[in-house]
C-alpha cells in the first residue's frame, strides 16, 4: 500500500516560515490511472475541529485492513493550518472566511491561488466529503447539507454517509464561493458534514462518520472490506425554507439550555431559558414552537438579541421520513 | 439638527447598542450618508462628522431646501469601534454582508434589516466605504454594475473617478447593492484611507457630497467645481502583485502619476535586509490604490494603477 504526505499547495510568508497545506494519500499498489478517490477534507473553518478523529480514523482503520483498499483516498486534514493552529475560523491575518474564496485564482492573491491549488488538487476524485463542525456557538447532530442545484445526484450518496440528518438548502449566491459548491460544479460529488460543535472533538460522531465513509467507499468501489449497516437518515427537502422553526434570542443574555441537541419536543416544551445574572430578573423561558426534532442547539451561553439558539425539524416531516414515506425506497446509487 | 436613535439593542452587560443618526431640514427623505459599518473605519466616520458639522451650519443659514431632509449616520457598529474588532463582537459577522436584513433572523442580520428599514426610502444613497484590503485610494465613487447605475449623478460628486464594478456573490448581501434593488440611486465613496484619520482627504469627501447636495439643489452651496470625473471599470485596472512575500517598502503614494518603469516600491528580506523585489510600473498611469501595511504577503495586489495618457 501507497501512504505518503504530498504538499497540495505552499506559499512563502514574509518571516521565515511557508504555509503549506498537506494531504496523506493511502492508494492500493495495484491503484492504476483510473483508479477512483476520495478526498476527506476538514479544516476549512480552523475552530472546527470534529474532522480531525476522522481524518485520523479512517487512515487507521485502513492501515489495518490495507489489502481492502481498491482505491485512492487523499485526507485534508487542514486546509486551514494556520487557522487551526491559533483557533482562528477565518484565515488568520486576513479576516476571510476560506468557505467564500472559491474556486479561487491562480493568478489571484495568496489565499486564492492556495484555494486553486486545492481545486486542482481535488479535481477528477470521484466523491469528496467536506466535514464541518457547527461553530463554537451550536452543536448540530451529524448532518449533510446539499444545495437544491446538486440534490438529484448527491442525495442518493449522502444517504450512505451514516448521518442522522439529510437538509437539502435552496441555493443562494452567496453560497456559490464554497469549497462544496466549486467541487460540485465541476463534477467531484461533493458532501458537506457538518456535526458537533467548534473547538471540541466528538469521538462518537467521528466513528459514525468514519463508519459511513467506509460505506461511501465501499459504494464507489473504493473499499472492498466489510462495511457497518449505515443509519437511514431524516431527509428534508428544505427548498423553500419552510420545514425548520428557528429559535432567536428574544433578549441578550446567558443562555443556559435545558434540552439536549437530537431530542423530539413538544409544542411548549421548556428548551432552555436566559438569565440576567446582574439585573437577577426572572429567566427568559424558550420553549418550543411546534412539535419537532430539535437537531441544532446553542452551546456557547452569552446570547445577544438574535443569537440562534436551537433549530427545530417540524414534526411532520421528522415523520413522514420516519415512517418509511419517501426514505423507504432502495438505497441505490 | 435632530440626534436620533435609529436601531437599538437592549444589552446584558455592556452599554445598549445604539446606531445613531442626525437628521438635516423636513420633508422628503433625500439622501442618507452613512459611514463606519466596521469597526476599523475610522476614517469614515470622521468624514461624517465633519459633514455633520458643514450641514449644521447650513441649516443655521437656511441653506436646505424646504421639503428635503438628509440624515448622516456615522457609524453604524459602534460596539465594534469601542473594541477594536473588524467585525461583529461576538460571532464576527460583517453587518455589511447581511443587507437587506431580517427583523426574525441573527443579530446582525437584526441590525441591518433595522437600518435598512429606516434608510431604504431615500433617493439617494452614500456610503463612505472601506476597502477589504488594506491600503490607500485615490479618491472616488464607486458603483455596481446592476444595470440600475446611473453614472451621470455619480460625476456630480465632482471627484477624480467613477469607478464601475460587477458585483461578486457576496456584493448581493451589501448596503449598496440593496439600496439600488430598492431604487435608491447608490454610491460609494472611497476616500484615501481607513484606519487613520487623513483631514485632506475627508474633507475632499464631505466637498464631493455638497457638491452633489447642491446639483440635486437639496442645498444652496457654492463650493469648488470639482473635477470632471473619468469613467473607469475595475476590471481596466492593472493589478500589481507581490511576487515575494516579506517587508513592503513603498515609494509612491495614491494618487500619483507615474511613468512605465518608475520604480513603486521594494519588497525586502526582514532578516538580511537584501531586496526581494522591486516593484517598478508596467505602464505609465495614476496610482489608483497603494498597499499600507508594512508585511506583504505572496501574490497580494499591493498597487491598482489606471493607464493614462499625457503623463509627464
Ligand atoms: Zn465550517
Amino acid at each position: 500500500m501507497i501512504d505518503e504526505i504530498i504538499e497540495v499547495a505552499g506559499a512563502e510568508l514574509p518571516v521565515d516560515e511557508r504555509l503549506v497545506i498537506r494531504k496523506r494519500r493511502l492508494a492500493s499498489e495495484r491503484a492504476g490511472a483510473g483508479a477512483k478517490r476520495i478526498c476527506v477534507v476538514t479544516g476549512i473553518h480552523g475552530d472546527e475541529l470534529e474532522g480531525q478523529y476522522v481524518c485520523h480514523e479512517v487512515a487507521r482503520r485502513i492501515r489495518e485492513n490495507p489489502s481492502a483498499l481498491k482505491g485512492i483516498v487523499d485526507i485534508y486534514p487542514a486546509m486551514n493550518p494556520i487557522g487551526i493552529d491559533s483557533i482562528t475560523r477565518g484565515i488568520p491575518a486576513f479576516d476571510l472566511d476560506m468557505n467564500r474564496i472559491f474556486p479561487g485564482n491562480r493568478e489571484g492573491d495568496m489565499n486564492e491561488y492556495m484555494a486553486s491549488e486545492i481545486i486542482r488538487d481535488c479535481k477528477g476524485a470521484e466523491l469528496c466529503v467536506d466535514i464541518h463542525a457547527s461553530n463554537i456557538f451550536l452543536t448540530e447532530v451529524p448532518q449533510i447539507r446539499i444545495n437544491q442545484l446538486h440534490q438529484d445526484v448527491l442525495v442518493p450518496y449522502a444517504r450512505r454517509a451514516n448521518v442522522d440528518f439529510i437538509w437539502v438548502h435552496g441555493s443562494s449566491t452567496v453560497l456559490e464561493s464554497t469549497f462544496a459548491y466549486s467541487l460540485n460544479d465541476i463534477g467531484v460529488k461533493t458532501l458537506v458534514v457538518e456535526m458537533g460543535v467548534g473547538m471540541r472533538v466528538t469521538r462518537e460522531y467521528g466513528e459514525q462518520l468514519t463508519d459511513g465513509i467506509f460505506s461511501l467507499m465501499k459504494a464507489a468501489g473504493i473499499w472492498s472490506g466489510s462495511v457497518p449497516e449505515v443509519r437511514e437518515p431524516v431527509i428534508s427537502y428544505d427548498q423553500r425554507g419552510e420545514d425548520v422553526h428557528y429559535l432567536n434570542a428574544p433578549v441578550s443574555g446567558i443562555y443556559v439550555k435545558e434540552k439536549a441537541h437530537g431530542s423530539l419536543v413538544r409544542e411548549g416544551d421548556y428548551i432552555g431559558s436566559i438569565l440576567d445574572p446582574l439585573r437577577g430578573k426572572d429567566a427568559v423561558k424558550i420553549t418550543a414552537p411546534a412539535d419537532g426534532w430539535l437537531f441544532t442547539t446553542r452551546e456557547y451561553p452569552v446570547v445577544d438579541a438574535g443569537s440562534l439558539m436551537g433549530r427545530i425539524l417540524k414534526q411532520e416531516v421528522y415523520d413522514r421520513c420516519k415512517e418509511n414515506g419517501e426514505n423507504g425506497t432502495e438505497n441505490t446509487i | 439638527m435632530e440626534r436620533k436613535i435609529l436601531y437599538k439593542v437592549d444589552a446584558l452587560y455592556r452599554d445598549d447598542f445604539r446606531v445613531t443618526g442626525f437628521q438635516f431640514g423636513q420633508g422628503e427623505k433625500s439622501i442618507c450618508i452613512i459611514g463606519s459599518m466596521r469597526g476599523n473605519e475610522y476614517q469614515q466616520i470622521y468624514a461624517c462628522s465633519q459633514l455633520v458639522r458643514k450641514l449644521k451650519v447650513l441649516e443655521e443659514k437656511g441653506r436646505i431646501t424646504k421639503g428635503k431632509s438628509i440624515l448622516v449616520i456615522p457609524c453604524a457598529n459602534p460596539y465594534s469601534v469601542n473594541t477594536k474588532k473588524r467585525f461583529w463582537t461576538i460571532d464576527n459577522t460583517d453587518i455589511n454582508r447581511m443587507f437587506p436584513g431580517y427583523d426574525l433572523g441573527e443579530t446582525t442580520q437584526r441590525i441591518a434589516g433595522g437600518i435598512f428599514e429606516q434608510i431604504k426610502d431615500y433617493r439617494f444613497g452614500v456610503q463612505f466605504a472601506s476597502f477589504y484590503m488594506p491600503g490607500n485610494f485615490v479618491p472616488q465613487v464607486r458603483m455596481m454594475k446592476t444595470g440600475l447605475e446611473n453614472v451621470e449623478l455619480a460625476r456630480q460628486f465632482g471627484l477624480p473617478y467613477v469607478v464601475l464594478h460587477h458585483p461578486r456573490p457576496f456584493d448581493t448581501t451589501t448596503l449598496n447593492y440593496n439600496w439600488q434593488i430598492w431604487e435608491t440611486d447608490a454610491f460609494s465613496i472611497y476616500t484615501t484611507s481607513t484606519g487613520e484619520i487623513e483631514r485632506g482627504s475627508a474633507a475632499q469627501a464631505v466637498d464631493a457630497v455638497l457638491h452633489f447636495l447642491s446639483k440635486q439643489e437639496i442645498i444652496r452651496y457654492r463650493g469648488h467645481e470639482g473635477y470632471q470625473s473619468r469613467v473607469v471599470e475595475t476590471r481596466d485596472f492593472v493589478n500589481i502583485r507581490t511576487e515575494r512575500a516579506g517587508f513592503f517598502e513603498s515609494r509612491v503614494k495614491a494618487g500619483e502619476r507615474v511613468l512605465a518603469g518608475t520604480v513603486l516600491a521594494a519588497v525586502t528580506d526582514p532578516y538580511t535586509g537584501e531586496i526581494r523585489q522591486i516593484i517598478t510600473a508596467p505602464i505609465d498611469g495614476t496610482v489608483a490604490f497603494v498597499h499600507n501595511e508594512t508585511l506583504a504577503y505572496q501574490n497580494t495586489a499591493v498597487f491598482k494603477l489606471i493607464a493614462e495618457e499625457d503623463v509627464l
